[in-house]
């Protein structure tokens, strides 16, 4: 008898509860989102594919020491050295491949002249290995670009982050 | 009585229709085939919509309910994805086992669409919309949708595959325990009205809403409560799907159906759940009746209405087990519906509540 109680307690009280919880929910926002329609802006310090920054004279700043490949901890940036007109230092090959790269960001730590970054783009996939190789030309920012927000706020937030973290 | 027929029992349109032909000298048995054939295919074309409509809506519910979008590429929130889905099911192979008992495989899908678009001979869509006002009207829908059950144990049987098998003899024993409640609560209804036709059962909620059965009479939510819990069980939807149970059956009785099969299966079971809504709503809220809009429209807002609630329930609770769903049928629904009818048989013999 206690069980028949408890069963129609169930169906006549506790059960609309429930279905009562599910319709409120048909009424929120959703979640996720209309993925290729809307983005998510990416968390500051997210670690996207990677991009070589320029002076604000538009010269490269990546001198092609090779910190970066000697970082590197899964082999992916291939470089050759050439010299500039002027005598200076510069890439004439520099490689990556974005199917040997984790994304570890150690090329941004090594490397001296704050020349390598990894931005915020995750879309670059495609059914070409080969186009994995992102060549110097592709990873440079463009010419024209004088102000670049990476460089300004995600640089200066993580080196927050690496000092705080080392006691500094 | 279905033939011969009278143009005035008809709609407006196949009245119409009726005349012209008779003017041309059809002999009455032929008249009457041909203006139900056209009627046929419109109850056809109608429910088909429907059906696509209702996946449709259920994936939009579901979604929401646990906050996702659903379909959104086909259209405005992805209205024609259902469309899409069947273009993209007729388009595919028609997979058959080696193994199939090649009849009974074949004729499953059929019996199944069929069964569950024969309930809609007697369902009034409005006030004279109706295909044919039967005398027996609910008691013909009864069994006629049980035919559905014989559907499930032939595409169980004739997959020879074991899990199909598995779901068809469940879907058996379920069908057949919440037969018997269904009908119970049903019979309080009924019952009360004198009478089975569905347009007497509808005619006699009329004039406001304290006239649903619901409403009016003391032992109609609990009546409306089993009717829905048996009728969930019995178009096989989840608490109750264990028919098809994902998890443990694979797909259950449609595991071996591909193509333009299983979209028969899938269709029926949305027909289905619009059956017993549609029921629900005649017995228990008025059917047709309602203010202002066009009788039509209330009909099939207020079915949609428990579709909504059916999609509820079938995000909120979990799935039963077989034996867990045996005992709720025959140790506490079947119960509780008696001792309603013995109560409702009390109330009308002292005549009360009239």
């Amino acid at each position: 008898m206690n069980e028949v109680a408890r069963a129609f307690i169930n169906v006549l009280f506790k059960m609309p509860k429930g279905l009562y919880v599910t319709f409120k929910h048909i009424f929120k926002k959703p979640m996720t989102l209309d993925y290729p329609h809307e983005k998510r802006t990416m968390p500051p310090r997210y670690r996207g594919r990677h991009y070589l920054e320029r002076y604000d004279d538009s010269t490269e700043r990546c001198v092609c020491c090779g910190l970066c490949a000697a970082a590197c901890p899964a082999d992916a940036i291939y470089m050759e050295p050439t010299e500039t007109e002027k005598g200076e230092r510069q890439a004439k090959v520099y490689e990556i491949n974005l199917i040997r790269c984790i994304f570890c960001g150690f090329c941004e730590e090594a490397c001296p002249e704050e020349a390598i970054f990894l931005g915020h783009e995750y879309e670059f996939s495609s059914d070409d290995r080969d186009s994995f190789i992102y060549v110097k030309e592709q990873l440079l920012v463009p010419q024209t670009r004088t102000d670049n927000p990476f460089k300004r706020i995600f640089r200066r937030t993580r080196r927050a982050h690496l000092t705080a973290g080392s006691g500094k | 009585m279905i033939w011969p027929i009278a143009s005035a029992e008809l709609l407006p349109l196949f009245s119409y229709l009726y005349e012209l032909l008779e003017s041309t000298g059809l002999p009455q048995p032929w008249l009457a085939v041909v203006v139900y054939t056209f009627l046929a295919a419109l109850v056809f074309g109608v429910l088909s919509l429907l059906a696509l409509f209702l996946v449709w809506w259920e994936r939009k519910i579901a979604a929401h309910i646990q906050q996702r979008f659903g379909p959104m590429r086909h259209g405005w929130h992805g209205w024609y994805q259902t469309i899409m889905d069947a273009v993209k099911l007729l388009q595919k192979e028609d997979i058959r086992v080696a193994t199939r008992d090649k009849t009974v495989f074949f004729w499953a899908p059929v019996v199944c669409f069929v069964a569950a678009f024969l309930a809609y001979v007697t369902i009034p869509f409005g006030e004279g919309l109706i295909v044919a006002d039967l005398n027996i009207g609910i008691l013909y829908i009864m069994a006629v949708t049980t035919f559905t059950v014989i559907s499930l144990l032939m595409a169980g049987w004739g997959s020879n595959n074991k899990y199909a098998l598995l779901g068809g003899m469940r879907s058996a024993a379920q069908v057949v325990s919440y037969e018997v409640p269904m009908v119970a609560s049903i019979l309080v209804v009924v019952l009360f009205v004198g009478s089975l036709s569905m347009v007497d059962i509808v005619q006699a909620q009329a004039g406001g809403i304290w006239n649903w059965y619901i409403f009016r009479l003391p032992y109609g939510p609990i009546a409306f409560c089993t009717y829905i819990i048996a009728a969930t069980a019995e178009a096989n939807r989840t608490p109750f799907d264990i028919p098809e149970a994902e998890q443990e059956l694979v797909a259950g009785f449609n595991v071996e159906y591909s193509g333009m099969k299983f979209a028969m299966f899938f269709l029926a079971e949305f027909v289905n759940a619009f059956t017993v809504s549609a029921i629900a709503v005649i017995l228990f809220f008025g059917g047709w009746h309602g203010a202002l809009l066009p009788s039509w429209m209330w009909f099939l807002g207020k079915t949609f209405g428990i579709v909504l609630l059916l999609m509820l329930f079938r995000w909120t609770y979990p799935r039963l087990r077989v034996d867990q769903l045996m005992e709720f049928s025959w140790k506490f629904l079947v119960p509780v519906t008696f001792a309603n009818i013995i109560i409702a048989a009390w109330f009308k013999y002292a005549g009360w509540y009239w």
